[in-house]
Order: structure tokens, then C-alpha cells, then sequence
């Protein structure tokens, strides 16, 4: 307030040369000057009342101001993102198989499951956040020796609304339930029959897939994908295109307070192109097989959850189930032992099995769970190799027993017994001890 | 399928005219969201007060519900960190995603307590930013309730005066229950207590009761039998007064000292819902007072 008046005098005794309306208009300039300053310091000492008054308020709270925040951290809304990794690892107590195979099936891939002793499980590394208001992007890296797969990568929109999500890059499918698990989310040590025959471990695509839910109070969702369609039972064409399409659909709700439920229904179409695979012909010999042509699934899967006033810390029970079918047509080439060099013949094959699994938390910490698989090798026709190849009706089965300990939420040990006979003329008494433990980004409670 | 498409566009126009949809993650939000926003508003409640909020799966049925959001009120403070996000996710909802003003978080709105000095999960289930079980302070509730009338008013702005005339009408009741309740609550101040999780550091501070011992040896990790009987054995040293669970927890731990120490075990109903007094928020306090004044006289 004294500055602005002393630069005034300061001016006027300095320039007495100055015209006298020029004097006035500095000397209106200067009041103006004034009075934003008077403005501004009246905007300052209202605003050191007000923390005054709130430094009071705080006070008569008696909240400790060291262990006061008002910047609480809104769940998942960092810049950094978020890092998880997965440890697993197990104890396999197994009998020596040489060839292990789903008898009447054609294998689904490479197994990794058939390490015994002690061995390391995928070693996963996840990472996720939002990319920006539009999209969030997911990543997860399965680490094994000598050998990194991108097992997901992909972005999905937050922003488009009215139920409608749009998913892009590397995805486990969202058909059936237990395709989205990753293998340290599995209620078992291993992974159930139907998906090893079916897929390997999963299914996972290269693609884009659209999921819309209904704004209905019955859960209803639907979804569509397409892809590369280069996994099994499809194979990498590398063409334009669309390799393979799935469609699902799932609807779930509440059952009282106690229990919830999910269903649902998918179909997976491939195209697969010399995708190979090896069987033994009549003669026990093994020999590679090259399959070309279509490969259609249907899936069914169910899941029912209970617990006591819908509180599972306690106590929980988990029932799933899922079913398939799948037809598969096309040319077989067959190579090695009876087959010759190379013998053609059509293929036609339509195979199904289920399995089902009961899990039951029955004090804190501590579950038990039984599982029983079964394939149903089906009609198969070798067409003109029919004269090398074998036909079977043998039914492989399998059932499981399993029993886990969480210490906490990330951390978790398991024994399982099970009684395989997944392989004609061989029943396995297998054993696991597993751990896995989960550090940094707090799990998904997904149903 | 035409049959469809005709009921969908004879239907979405009464769902424009119906009320606002509220997803309140906890009863206690969802009661507020009731008193503040009346008629206008149609509340679902994700939990009950017989349900661990730490520990809830995100099941279809909530999925559905809140694809159908126009509000979603939650704790925040990552108590429902396992479920919440994967719900925002799953239900395709643009409305209610964090950010936006359908997204609504009472812990930003309050000073938190117990904000660890060191976050490792070694430390068992720590909530980076503090306690959240901000509610149990009926001071927290007035202040989340001005937010929440201000944040209703922006999502339904058809309403905002319907709203505010609750809110203040709501702040008016609950501040005169805040004094009836701090008068009554007098004879319980410093006294010692135990409790089962850490649920009450709010109720604590704003009663002026003291908290001797907690039973689980770090946040959510379960205590033994051979930590129980410490716990027990530290109690003759510093004895407390009585022991103290939410409704949803188990009542073995509180039980089994309880009777070891001779000392009384209650089950604060903890939230909404969670006693048969506890119907709504003001019995919640009436209530929780009740059972505290009972047993420590």
C-alpha cells in the first residue's frame, strides 16, 4: 500500500516536466494499482482465516495431524502400473510314461505338465493400467526356461459405455469358464482333461472380441470374437482373414442371500491347415498325423457358489462344471509306420467329455476339493487310413482330490492326489505338492 | 427377435423416466444414499453387514447391477480393491468409471487414520491410505453426506433441490443425534478395549476409547490360539474392559478370550443391517451406544 504512493512522489518530484492530464492519468493508474493490491491482500488474509478456522477444527477432532490424509488414493488410479508376479512351483510324483496322450484324441499342442520331481510352473508377469480415459491395457509374460510367451497383451475400451466392450491384440478367449484362468487361478494342480484335449492349457487368440452386457437385473452377456485362429485346433495360415470365430453367451444371478450362479453356452469355429499331431497305428507305432480342414466346439459350463449370508470368509462351496463337443472334418495325412511316406485319407471325428469339480472351504484358510474328468473319444473315421490307424472306444476318466492351505490372499499351498486313467491300459497314481504365491498388485476376486 | 426388439424400445423409455440407479458398495452408503436421496433414487446395496467388505467376489449379479449405475457410492481407501475395479470393468458402464462424476469415493472426503508408516505385505493387509472403516465416526458420515448430496445434485441435476433440502434436513437430524449420542457416551471415555480387526479406530477416536489390544497379530491375518493366549496374558498387565467384533466376523477369537479374560464380547453391529436395531443409520449408533454402555457398566 506505501510502495504505490512512494513511486507516485517519486515520479511526480522526479518529472515535474510532465503535462499535468498526463500526471492524472499515472496518478488514476496508480489508485487502480492500489486497489488490486488492497483486493488481493483482503483475498490473503480471508484465506488464512479460513485455515485458521480449519486448523481448529482439526484440533477439536483430535485426529492426530501426522495420521490425517485427505489425499486418499482412489483404488487402481495411479500413473504407474500395476505389477504383479506369480511364483509357482511343484513336486510331481509320477509314473514313468513315455508317450503321455489323451487316448482317442489327437494332442492338443505341447504339455507342460509332465515334469516330475521338483520344477518350476510358469513364472507370470503381469502388468495393467489404464492407458488413457479411453482404453486400459493388460499384459502378461509366462516365463519358463529358455522360452518367454506373451501369453495376453491386449487393450480394452472403458469409454464406449452401454454395456459394450471392445477387446484387441492377445486374449484368452472368453468362451466356457475356466478358459480365462490363468493356471495359478485353477482350483487343481492341473489342468482338467476337456481343456487339455480341447485346447492345450486355453485358448487364446490374436484378435478382437466385442462383449456387450444387458442393463438387465438377471446378469446377461454376450460376446463375439475373431482371430488369428493360430492356437490349437486351429493352426497359423497366415492369410487374411479371420482364422477362427467364437460366439458366447452367459446369464447368472443370485439365488437368496447364500448363493450365486453363472451359465453359459459358446461355440469356437477354426480352420486348421496340416496341423500336426502324432498317433500310434495298428501296429503300436507312432506316427505323425497332418490335419487339414474345420473345427467346430460347442462348450456348456455352470458354476454355482454358496456360502453361508453370502460371507465367504468363512466358509465357501464352489461347484463347476463344464461339457463339450466338438466336430472336427477334414483330410488326414498320416506319415511313418503303416501310413508309409505319406497316405490321405478323410477325417471325420466328433468327440465330447465333461468335467466337474466340487471345492469346499470348510474353516478359514483351509479347502478341499474333488474333481472327476471324462473324454469321450466318440465316432472317429480315419476314411482310407482307417487300414492303419486305430479306432477306439476306450473312455478316458480321471478323478482328483486336493487340499490347500492360504496362509493369506497371496500365498497358497496344495497337495492332490489323483487316479488317472486317462491312457488305455494305464491307471496313475499322481501326486503334487504346489505353491503359489502372488507379490505386488492385489488379485482380482473374479467370480 | 422382432418380438425383442420391440420390448427393448417399449421398455427403454420407462428407464429413462425411472429413478436414479445407486450402486452403494456397503449398507452404510447405501442408507445415506437413501436419506439424502429419497424418492429420487433406487438403492442397491453390493454387501450386506454380515459380509466381509474386504473379501467379496465380483458375481454376475453385480456385474449386472452396475451395468445399471448412474451412481456408484464406495469406501474406497482400497477396501474394496479385490472386487470393485474388476466390477467397473466387467460392466461396460462409462458413467461410473473412476474419475467421472458417476464415481464417488467417501474416503476422499474425510481424514483417514492409521495410514501405515510402512506399506509390505509382510505387514499383513494394509490399506495404503489408512483405515477405511471411516463410517463408524458419525462426524464422517455428516461430511460424506454434504458430498454426497453435492455429488447427487451434479449426476441428477433435475433434483438437486430435492436433494440439497434432504441433505441439510438429514445433516440437521444427525448433528442433533451426534450430541445426544456424545453426551451419553461420557462415561466411556478412556475406556480400554479390545477389538477383533481394526474396525473401529474412527468410533474409537471420536469416543475417546482406548485400544489395548487387537486380536488379529497383523490386519487381516487370522490369530492362533498361541497368539490369543498372549493377547490374554497381555490383558492382565493392561487390562481391558471388554472385546469387541463386527457382526461379519467370526466370533470364535473374541469368544475364546472373552472367556479366558472374564471380560465381556460384544458384536457391534459394525454397519447398517447388522443388528436387528441397527435398520438404519441412526440406529446404528443408538445401538452400538447401547451395547457399549450396557457392558461397561
Amino acid at each position: 500500500m506505501l510502495r504505490p504512493t512512494l513511486l507516485a512522489a517519486a515520479l511526480t518530484t522526479a518529472c515535474p516536466a510532465f503535462a499535468s492530464d498526463d500526471l492524472d492519468a499515472l496518478r488514476a493508474e496508480l489508485r487502480e494499482m492500489k486497489a488490486v493490491y488492497e483486493a488481493r491482500i483482503q483475498a490473503l488474509e480471508a484465506r488464512l482465516q479460513q485455515t485458521k478456522i480449519k486448523t481448529a477444527d482439526a484440533a477439536t477432532q483430535s485426529i492426530p495431524p501426522e495420521h490425517a490424509t485427505t489425499e486418499a488414493t482412489p483404488a487402481g488410479n495411479r500413473f504407474n502400473p500395476d505389477i504383479s508376479l506369480i511364483l509357482q512351483g511343484r513336486y510331481a510324483h509320477l509314473d514313468d510314461v513315455e508317450h503321455r496322450h489323451l487316448s482317442g484324441f489327437l494332442p492338443a499342442g505341447h504339455a507342460h505338465d509332465a515334469a516330475h520331481g521338483f520344477s518350476l510352473d510358469h513364472t507370470e508377469l503381469v502388468m495393467s493400467a489404464s492407458v488413457d480415459p479411453y482404453f486400459r491395457g493388460y499384459f502378461n509374460l509366462a516365463l519358463l526356461d529358455e522360452e518367454v510367451e506373451i501369453e495376453e497383451a491386449w487393450f480394452q475400451t472403458t469409454s464406449l459405455g452401454n454395456g459394450l466392450l471392445l477387446k484387441g491384440g492377445r486374449f484368452l478367449s472368453g468362451i466356457g469358464y475356466q478358459n480365462e484362468q490363468h493356471p495359478h487361478a485353477w482350483d487343481f494342480a492341473d489342468n482338467s482333461l476337456m481343456y487339455r484335449a480341447l485346447f492345450g492349457e486355453a485358448y487364446g487368440n490374436d484378435g478382437v472380441q466385442l462383449k456387450w452386457v444387458a442393463p438387465t437385473e438377471l446378469f446377461l452377456e454376450f460376446g463375439a470374437e475373431a482371430g488369428r485362429g493360430a492356437n490349437f485346433p486351429g493352426t497359423d495360415r497366415n492369410s487374411n482373414g479371420a482364422g477362427s470365430t467364437t460366439l458366447f453367451g452367459h446369464v447368472g444371478g443370485d439365488v437368496g442371500v447364500s448363493s450365486s450362479w453363472r451359465a453359459g453356452v459358446s461355440y469356437l469355429t477354426a480352420k486348421a491347415s496340416e496341423r500336426e499331431g502324432e498317433l500310434e497305428d495298428l501296429d503300436e507305432v507312432p506316427v505323425d498325423t497332418f490335419f487339414s480342414g474345420k473345427s467346430k466346439t460347442w462348450l456348456a459350463d455352470f458354476v454355482w457358489k454358496w456360502a453361508p449370508n453370502g460371507n465367504a470368509a468363512e466358509q465357501n462351496f464352489k461347484f463347476a462344471a463344464e461339457y463339450f463337443r466338438r466336430r472336427e472334418t477334414g483330410l488326414l495325412n498320416c506319415a511313418g509306420g503303416l501310413c508309409g511316406a505319406d497316405s490321405a485319407g478323410d477325417y471325420t471325428a466328433t468327440q465330447s467329455g465333461f468335467y466337474a469339480q466340487g471345492v469346499y472351504q470348510f474353516i478359514p484358510r483351509w479347502r478341499a476339493g474333488y474333481r472327476y474328468d471324462r473324454l469321450d473319444p466318440g465316432s472317429v473315421d480315419f476314411g482310407a487310413n482307417s487300414a492303419f490307424l486305430p479306432v477306439t472306444d476306450f473312455k478316458p476318466t480321471r478323478h482328483s482330490l486336493m487340499l490347500d492351505y492360504s496362509p493369506s490372499e497371496f500365498s497358497r499351498l496344495r497337495l492332490q492326489y489323483s487316479k488317472d486313467k486317462s491312457m488305455e491300459s494305464l491307471s496313475e497314481n499322481q501326486w503334487f505338492v504346489q505353491y503359489i504365491h502372488s507379490l505386488g498388485a492385489h488379485g482380482a476376486h473374479t467370480f | 427377435m422382432k418380438r425383442l426388439l420391440v420390448l427393448i424400445l417399449l421398455w427403454l423409455p420407462v428407464q429413462a423416466h425411472a429413478a436414479l440407479n445407486v450402486f452403494a458398495c456397503e449398507p452404510e452408503w447405501a442408507a445415506l444414499a437413501g436419506e439424502i436421496g429419497g424418492a429420487d433414487v433406487k438403492v442397491y446395496s453390493a454387501t450386506t453387514a454380515l459380509q466381509d467388505p474386504h473379501r467379496i467376489e465380483a458375481r454376475p449379479s453385480l456385474i449386472a447391477q452396475m451395468r445399471r449405475a448412474n451412481l456408484v457410492v464406495c469406501t474406497g481407501a482400497e477396501l474394496e480393491i479385490g472386487w470393485l475395479p474388476v466390477l467397473l470393468r466387467e460392466a461396460g458402464n462409462a458413467a461410473v468409471q473412476p474419475g467421472r462424476p458417476g464415481y464417488f469415493e467417501a474416503t476422499r472426503f474425510v481424514p483417514l487414520l492409521d495410514k501405515p508408516a510402512r506399506l509390505d505385505r509382510a505387514e499383513g493387509d494394509v490399506h495404503a491410505a489408512g483405515n477405511p472403516h471411516i463410517h463408524t465416526d458419525p462426524r464422517n458420515i455428516l461430511r460424506v453426506g454434504a458430498a454426497m448430496t453435492e455429488r447427487l445434485a451434479e449426476v441428477d441435476p433435475a433434483n438437486a433441490a430435492a436433494y440439497r433440502s434432504r441433505g441439510q434436513d438429514f445433516a440437521t437430524r444427525w448433528q442433533a443425534a451426534i450430541a445426544r449420542w456424545e453426551a451419553r457416551a461420557t462415561p466411556l471415555k478412556g475406556m480400554a478395549v479390545v477389538t477383533q480387526h481394526k474396525s473401529f479406530p474412527y468410533l474409537f477416536n471420536w469416543l475417546g476409547l482406548r485400544e489395548v489390544a487387537v486380536l488379529e497379530p497383523k490386519p487381516g491375518v487370522e490369530p492362533s490360539v498361541g497368539y490369543l493366549a498372549r493377547v490374554a496374558e497381555q490383558l492382565k498387565t493392561t487390562p481391558a474392559k471388554m472385546v469387541l467384533r463386527a457382526a461379519y466376523q467370526s466370533p470364535r477369537p473374541a469368544d475364546w478370550l472373552a472367556q479366558r479374560a472374564g471380560i465381556p464380547a460384544l458384536a457391534l453391529p459394525y454397519t447398517v443391517g447388522g443388528s436387528e436395531r441397527a435398520s438404519g443409520l441412526f440406529g446404528l449408533f443408538d445401538d452400538t451406544l447401547d451395547q457399549l454402555l450396557k457392558a461397561a457398566s
